[in-house]
């Protein structure tokens, strides 16, 4: 069976500590001012009727990938398990990735090649977790297979409510926010 | 136009694969191979277990290390504390360690004190002007006249030589500046003061109740761990904070009340309990002492009562308590951790204290559980043994603050301003700690430093402190220095390993390498006689045939279980004079302090002034972090807090409404004024108060990235109310007016 990468992010549990964000720039030793995955605090209400949903985002991995379609080089690509990928050498730094993609998840590197998150794919590999997941202190990250209906991350997307980013843009995201 | 730009992109690639056709290499370009999966290769080739230093918790890591440098830090999953897991401080250690702005070498004086100009000399010459001064110092004025402030691990060297000098003066500001309140207040009812971390089982509350606590902004690793299982096993939060903070949005009750009234919440939440019998009666009969008497005292502190004074609904605060009282025993009141608030602290703790006996929560699985040290031996000695010395001298003249168990740094400071104690400190050895944000009132401070003889700091960064040294002594950050074991309690009593992952980087040194050849140059070697730090960890393990080479694989060693809770078998027994739960406290009666909590209303401050509150974000360890340029990426300054629908209300803005992120000052009520700091404009907060995020604002100029960044709660409290009952800095009493700020020319 072809895998489906996909992520779960427990919205409940998620303190917005960012240690997620952290961990992945010293784990891809990314530049300074580049993320790959960062924290979004959303109030609702008014003193003191207040609601607040905290979400480690991220590349949501589309189904349906605006920024694969948008590349002019090939470069961005869905690869292994559906996780979307920038092979760097043949990125010429357009941007139309960018601008294409409704959650901005990409940026340009000082080298100038876009970057993004790649699920820790080089993690994946050695059966390990992205690096995200495995510091997150509040076990809110769950990645694996949403193919394999045992797997923890499709176990919890059909046991919980949840929701995915925009929708209505169509893309058919594989983050899920727990709710 | 016919063709879209998506389909000519789509043509144009597959006309450039085909004419590719056969020449192999251009394949490569466009896209008929797979491509290979990206690896930023920073797994180390050697991979540290050590354990972190950028906070005080102490989470067992992983240091990869490649090519002679540290790629990254990962937790340790042997590792008790961070069971693999780390905070995004904890993971931000290498920018700490590649700090552009680190002390590189030692730095002599070279003009007044505090105007921070210094030139860099040798260690050699560095420590001789050390001894020189420490020699006349004790001449003078008697070993006893050195003082230590200590914060990190580091210090347990620095405390040994204490020791061998001959002063007992040591003090760290984490008691009388933070913890202090709930230390004593738990002592009163319980025998024992918490420390640190402290003995809390929050994974197995069914309803954790935080009062100003922000437990998820305050990243302590294995707390919040905790904190998380408990909301994912369904757990209940109550949480007190006039901020909506991050565990208030998870909590099923929100009490936004009026700073300062906690006390009377308390009061009623108690009074609640009793009068609906929430309250465990069998352990009271067999454990405590003082119910009657708790029942007589809160008879009429009813939700009507507290509900004007707190500014919270009577229903509120009814329904919290039966939700509180209905999860007993494993309803978990968190003590707190930084409780200097309004110099009346230890018996807020008290009451909270009380509230925790009434639940059963003691003892209990979902709440104050045992905890045990790994049982080390201490290092073998056989040097020659300590002088005798004069009592310390951290309460003034005439004795106060019968109940404060640790040293007061507040204390030690006083004792350096002339007269002010039984004798004067002249000469401070200040190590990792930058008094100058951690302490409040900071002319005070000042005064006494600048009646200093001298004034030593060590530390990695050049903090603010260290402008106003003698001497500036620079230590290795902890991923490069071997140090004693981590022994702190634990449920599992356990020991990790300190041991450098690279070497020390410039021209720096170890805090164990510092003090053994101080101690030589001031005739102390013989207290010394371990070669280094791992050659004394050795000694020590040694001593019960445990070996450092078992340690140092896994970074831990684990101890025996035992219970730690009556449902695992464990008895209760109480270290109090009655040998039972103290509700009632006699000590605190005889020492002529309220035996039950009593609520007194707070100061007020002048009109159209808001309370200054503080606080912690998770990416950050008060003022330490603030110039690492990894961790300040995501959080780069803090920012004052300010109701937005308080802000329309402002005078004085020229008809011209304040705008979120706009930059303001802050004057306190005695005309401090802040650094332009950006304004949060939000409903997350009370109107009557502001927040800042602690440690910004800072004024060294050394360190580049954080010099005048963000504003200082520090600077910014002059007033201090004293807690009559262990001696903390209640800081909470400031108060500010919003002014835009002048526009930059």
């Amino acid at each position: 069976m072809t895998k489906r990468y996909a992520m779960a992010v427990d919205t409940r549990r998620c303190v917005g500590c960012n240690a997620c964000v952290i961990a992945c720039k010293t784990e891809n030793a990314l530049p300074e001012g580049g993320f790959r995955d960062w924290v979004v605090q959303e109030v609702h209400g008014t003193f003191p009727d207040l609601s607040m949903q905290i979400r480690s985002e991220r590349c949501n991995h589309c189904a349906d990938t605006p920024c694969v379609a948008a590349c002019p080089t090939g470069a961005s690509h869905v690869g292994e398990g559906g996780v979307v990928l920038v092979n760097r050498s043949k990125c010429t730094g357009c941007k139309a990735c960018m601008a294409s993609c409704p959650y901005g998840a990409r940026y340009v590197t000082p080298q100038g090649f876009v970057d993004k998150c790649t699920f820790c794919l080089h993690r994946v590999e050695r059966g390990k977790g992205p690096a995200c997941v495995e510091t997150c202190p509040t076990r809110s990250l769950t990645f694996g297979d949403l193919a394999d209906p045992a797997s923890p991350v499709a176990q919890l997307v059909a046991r919980r409510s949840h929701a995915v980013l925009q929708p209505e843009a169509g893309t058919r995201p594989h983050v899920f926010f727990l709710t | 136009m016919s063709v879209t730009r998506r389909q000519f992109i789509q043509i144009g690639a597959a006309g450039a694969g085909a004419a590719a056709v056969g020449s192999g290499l251009a394949t490569r370009w466009w896209g008929l191979d797979r491509d290979p999966t990206p690896d930023p290769r920073t797994d180390g080739d050697a991979v540290v277990p050590t354990y972190c230093e950028l906070c005080f918790w102490g989470c067992g890591v992983l240091a990869h290390v490649k090519d002679g440098r540290v790629t990254k830090v990962t937790g340790n999953p042997a590792h008790p504390l961070s069971r693999g897991m780390l905070c995004p401080r904890g993971a931000g250690a290498t920018g700490l360690l590649y700090d552009p702005d680190r002390l590189r070498q030692p730095l002599l004086r070279v003009s007044d004190r505090g105007e921070d100009r210094f030139e860099p000399v040798s260690w050699d010459a560095a420590l001789n002007r050390v001894a020189e001064g420490l020699e006349r110092v004790k001449q003078r004025h008697g070993t006893e006249a050195l003082a230590l402030f200590t914060h990190g691990s580091g210090g347990v060297w620095f405390k040994q030589l204490m020791k061998a000098w001959g002063s007992s003066n040591i003090g760290a500001p984490s008691y009388a500046q933070c913890r202090g309140p709930r230390e004593a207040a738990f002592q009163v009812t319980f025998g024992t003061p918490l420390g640190s971390p402290e003995p809390l089982d929050l994974a197995n509350a069914r309803c954790i109740t935080l009062i100003g606590s922000h437990l998820g902004e305050n990243m302590h690793n294995t707390q919040v761990q905790e904190l998380a299982e408990a909301v994912g096993k369904g757990a209940q939060l109550v949480v007190v904070d006039p901020r909506f903070s991050v565990a208030a949005s998870k909590a099923r009750y929100w009490l936004p009340i009026k700073p300062g009234t906690d006390i009377a919440l308390l009061l009623a939440w108690i009074h609640v309990l009793l009068e609906e019998r929430l309250y465990d009666a069998d352990y009271l009969a067999q454990h405590a002492n003082g119910l009657e008497e708790l029942k007589a005292h809160v008879a009429t502190a009813t939700p009507e009562w507290a509900g004007p004074i707190t500014g919270l609904a009577p229903a509120l605060i009814r329904d919290s308590a039966r939700l509180i009282g209905a999860a007993r025993p494993a309803s978990l009141v968190h003590p707190g951790r930084h409780t200097v608030w309004y110099g009346d602290d230890t018996q807020r703790e008290r009451a909270m204290s009380i509230l925790v006996a009434l639940l059963g929560n003691w003892g209990r699985r979902g709440g104050y559980v045992l905890q045990q040290k790994y049982p080390l031996a201490g290092y073998p000695h056989g040097g020659p043994p300590p002088p005798a010395t004069r009592p310390k001298v951290d309460k003034p003249k005439g004795g106060l603050y019968p109940l404060a168990s640790e040293v007061l740094a507040s204390g030690l400071c006083d004792a350096t301003r002339p007269g002010q104690a039984l004798y004067d400190l002249k000469a401070w050895l200040v190590y990792g700690c930058n008094l100058v944000q951690a302490m409040p009132d900071r002319p005070r401070l000042l005064e006494a430093i600048q009646a200093l003889e001298l004034l030593v700091a060590v530390d990695v960064l050049p903090s603010e402190i260290c402008g106003f040294a003698d001497v500036v002594l620079p230590e290795a950050t902890y991923l490069e220095r071997d140090d004693d074991v981590w022994n702190g309690p634990w449920r599992r009593p356990f020991i990790a390993a300190r041991q450098a992952a690279v070497p020390p980087m410039y021209d720096t040194k170890p805090g164990w390498w510092i003090v053994k050849e101080l101690a030589a140059k001031v005739g102390l070697a013989d207290h010394f006689p371990w070669k280094d730090a791992q050659d004394f960890v050795k000694a020590r393990l040694a001593v019960k045939g445990e070996s450092w080479e078992t340690l140092k694989l896994t970074g831990v060693l684990l101890g025996a279980e035992a219970p730690t809770c009556e449902e695992e078998g464990a008895d209760l027994s109480f270290e109090t004079e009655s040998g039972k739960i103290e509700l009632f406290s006699k000590d605190l009666e005889e020492a002529g302090f309220d035996p039950l909590p009593v609520y007194r209303p707070q100061e007020e401050g002048p009109p159209g002034s808001f309370r200054l509150l503080s606080g912690r974000a998770p990416l950050h360890t008060f003022g330490r972090t603030v110039n690492n340029r990894l961790l300040a990426e995501p959080y780069p300054e803090n920012e004052v807090w300010l109701n937005a629908d308080a802000a329309r209300a402002l005078p004085g803005l020229g008809g011209r409404a304040l705008a979120n992120g706009e930059k303001v000052v802050l004057v306190n009520q005695d005309g401090v004024r802040s650094n332009p700091v950006r304004v949060k404009l939000t409903q997350r907060i009370r109107g009557d108060c502001v927040y800042l995020v602690h440690g910004w604002g800072q004024t060294a100029r050394r360190q580049r990235y954080a010099f005048g960044r963000g504003a200082s709660d520090a600077h910014l409290t002059t007033r201090v109310k004293i807690d009559p009952i262990m001696g903390g800095t209640g800081m909470n009493g400031n108060f500010v007016r919003v002014e835009r700020a002048p526009e930059v020319a």
